[in-house]
């Protein structure tokens, strides 16, 4: 096998060997190419990385459903109606829509996105309180710091507990105080604290100064008998979000006497059109520096034909003298390719390590995803073998063009130019 | 060993073209040292480029050791060329970049002879030109004559039938071409046949036969009393 004949590896060394500067100034072009390429790359699933640190604990197959008024009369009803679901709504909706994995009925005190002053030992907190079924958990997940969330058993028991956000946490409660197991008010009813938590850089819908309380707990304590604020939905990941949207939807229109084309009717939030806009985003952004990163690649391939075709230019003489002592055109050309080869191999490797580097040196910096979605920048060991395979087999190919230039010659012009 | 009959080579140059080489009919046999002489434009240099397989004749014959020259692709006349010839030039031609050893082993190489044989075989053939201190010299250390010394090796690593050297003494002094002059007659008493383009009378003497050409015809061929190299060194 001609790759381990050691006389043209030797062959080959010497020559590149020869003119170390020129063959260094060669590489540099496939150097940059291939930091360029892994860097683009390298960036652009850092990007993606950080968009899926900030889903992580939401459900990405998920949409939100509440009331508002109508916009359309109907029925002898008038426009501007106001919406307002019943708790049993949940269990209709889960009876007749089987994609429905997990619904979540949440009801909230005072009107949507007002606070309640909450009170603790004469200190006072604005927060968000809600009724909630522990379900909630599987759609937008809480990080807790210190604790639990609620439970079944809280729901069953109609337990007075809460599970307080950090923001709350800090209004009411001195620093470092301990909060699990303390009271605290609500329009003249005790909660008593099981849990703390705080965002984990995701996306958060209940913001972090909130109260979460048991929904039946909340019924009894706020007499909100069987109305429903709003529902999180979790769906089969196999179906497309928007449709089990509509089935939501003309089932609310149906029993609530909603005219069929009110879209302002019913209020719904689908989570999934979020994530599949950045998915593609983050995609195309992946493809467009493979594109980029690709063609860079390209020119500096070129780059070393260009620096080859000139070096056997220069060879004519010694080739020629090759050829004459018996060397026969597939050894001169087989040399030219193994060279682009070598060359192209070895300035990508290198390429290669120094943009790890720089990516290692991204990652410290930025990569916890704190200020800006950008996690963990590498690229995937099957990118590497993909771009590597490309610039080795490109390579190959426009090594063949000096080698062809430099069969060309007859050994009989070679031997004559001085 | 060669024989020539009516071969006949042309060159284009723009619209006209040059007849360098009209008819010629000759022979060597094994063992024989002939010099091929000639001004400048006599066709010298292109019979000996069609005789080592780097050019190709338009019409005529050539056959060396049995063998018909004709029609070759590269590959095949590269293979020959390694097989039956071995090469002296006047600019000597060494890869710079290469020992001397290294630069006799190429042939070896090409021949796929396994590396440590061939280094011994070039080891020996340096020797018998008397440089084997100087084995593993880049040719830039080395003088002209040393340098003509280390091709006439490599020409002879191949052990071929026929060594072709185009002027081997037109680049060095009187006294270095007397002793290249000498050291190709002792492979020539070895029984080696040997081809000697030039055009300095005292080198053609010191061959056994002279052929004469001139605009591209033999205008004479002659059996010669051999002068020894030997005496001026």
């Amino acid at each position: 096998m001609w790759l381990f004949d050691r006389d043209l590896w030797i062959e080959i060394f010497h020559t590149l060997g020869k003119n170390m500067f020129r063959t260094f100034l060669t590489m540099l072009g496939v150097i940059f190419a291939m930091v360029i390429l892994v860097l683009l790359l390298g960036s652009a699933n850092g990007m993606s990385n950080g968009f899926n640190k900030i889903f992580a604990g939401t459900a990405s197959n998920s949409l939100f459903v509440w009331g508002q008024s109508t916009s359309e009369p109907y029925k002898g009803f008038e426009r501007g109606r106001r919406i307002r679901y019943k708790i049993e709504d949940a269990d209709i909706l889960k009876k007749q829509i089987p994609e429905i994995e997990v619904l979540a009925p949440r009801i909230e005190l005072g009107s949507h996105r007002s606070v309640v002053s909450v009170y603790r030992n004469g200190q006072t907190s604005g927060s968000a309180v809600y009724g909630d079924y522990p379900e909630i958990d599987e759609i937008t997940k809480k990080k807790l710091v210190e604790g639990r969330f609620l439970n079944q058993t809280d729901i069953e028991h109609s337990k007075k507990v809460c599970v307080i956000g950090e923001e709350t946490y800090k209004l009411l409660f001195d620093k470092g105080e301990k909060a699990i197991g303390q009271d605290i008010r609500i329009n003249g009813v005790y909660f008593s604290v099981v849990g703390i938590y705080k965002p984990n850089n995701n996306i958060n819908i209940d913001g972090e100064n909130a109260v979460f309380i048991p929904f039946t707990t909340f019924q009894k304590a706020f007499n909100s008998g069987d109305r429903m604020g709003w529902m999180a939905i979790a769906v089969d990941p196999k179906t497309p979000v928007p449709l089990v949207e509509k089935q939501i939807k003309d089932i609310l229109k149906h029993k609530y006497d909603i005219h069929p084309d009110d879209d302002r009717a019913i209020g719904s939030f689908d989570m999934s059109e979020i994530f599949n806009n950045i998915t593609s985003f983050t995609m195309v952004l992946q493809g467009f520096s493979f594109f980029v990163g690709i063609f860079t690649l390209l020119a500096g391939v070129i780059a070393i034909s260009n620096i080859l075709l000139i070096t056997v230019k220069e060879r004519t003489k010694e080739i020629g003298v090759r050829r004459a002592l018996g060397a026969t055109p597939k050894i001169v050309k087989r040399q030219i390719v193994v060279e682009a080869i070598v060359l192209t191999a070895f300035a990508g490797l290198v390429g290669f390590a120094i943009s790890v580097g720089i990516l290692a040196i991204m990652n410290s910096m930025w990569g916890s995803g704190d200020d800006f979605p950008f996690a963990n920048p590498m690229i995937s060991i099957p990118q590497f073998v993909i771009s590597f395979v490309l610039m080795v087999g490109l390579s190959v190919l426009i090594g063949l063009l000096p080698a062809n230039r430099a069969v060309k010659v007859r050994p009989i012009e070679a031997l004559r130019e001085e | 060993m060669i024989e020539i009959k009516d071969l006949h080579k042309s060159y284009k140059m723009g619209s006209n073209s040059l007849h360098v080489l009209k008819g010629i009919n000759f022979k060597v046999e094994e063992g024989e040292l002939v010099a091929i002489m000639g001004s400048s434009g006599s066709g010298k240099s292109t019979l000996l480029n069609i005789l080592g397989m780097l050019d190709g004749a338009d019409s005529g014959e050539y056959t060396l050791d049995g063998v018909p020259i004709k029609n070759l692709s590269e590959t095949k006349a590269a293979q020959y060329r390694n097989k039956f010839l071995g090469f002296i030039f006047q600019s000597f031609n060494l890869i710079n970049y290469k020992s001397a050893l290294e630069n006799v082993a190429l042939p070896l190489y090409y021949q796929k002879v396994p590396r440590k044989e061939r280094q011994e075989k070039a080891m020996q053939y340096l020797e018998k030109v008397g440089l084997k201190p100087w084995a593993h010299h880049l040719p830039s250390e080395l003088s002209g004559g040393q340098k003509q010394r280390v091709a006439i090796a490599r020409a002879m690593a191949a052990e071929p039938k026929v060594l072709l050297a185009d002027e081997p003494t037109g680049a060095l002094d009187s006294k270095t071409s007397y002793e290249v002059m000498d050291l190709i007659q002792q492979i020539n008493d070895e029984g080696n046949t040997i081809l000697v383009v030039t055009h300095e009378e005292d080198i053609a003497h010191m061959c056994k036969r002279i052929v004469h050409l001139k605009d591209g015809v033999i205008v004479e061929d002659k059996k010669i009393e051999q002068v020894k190299a030997a005496q001026y060194v």
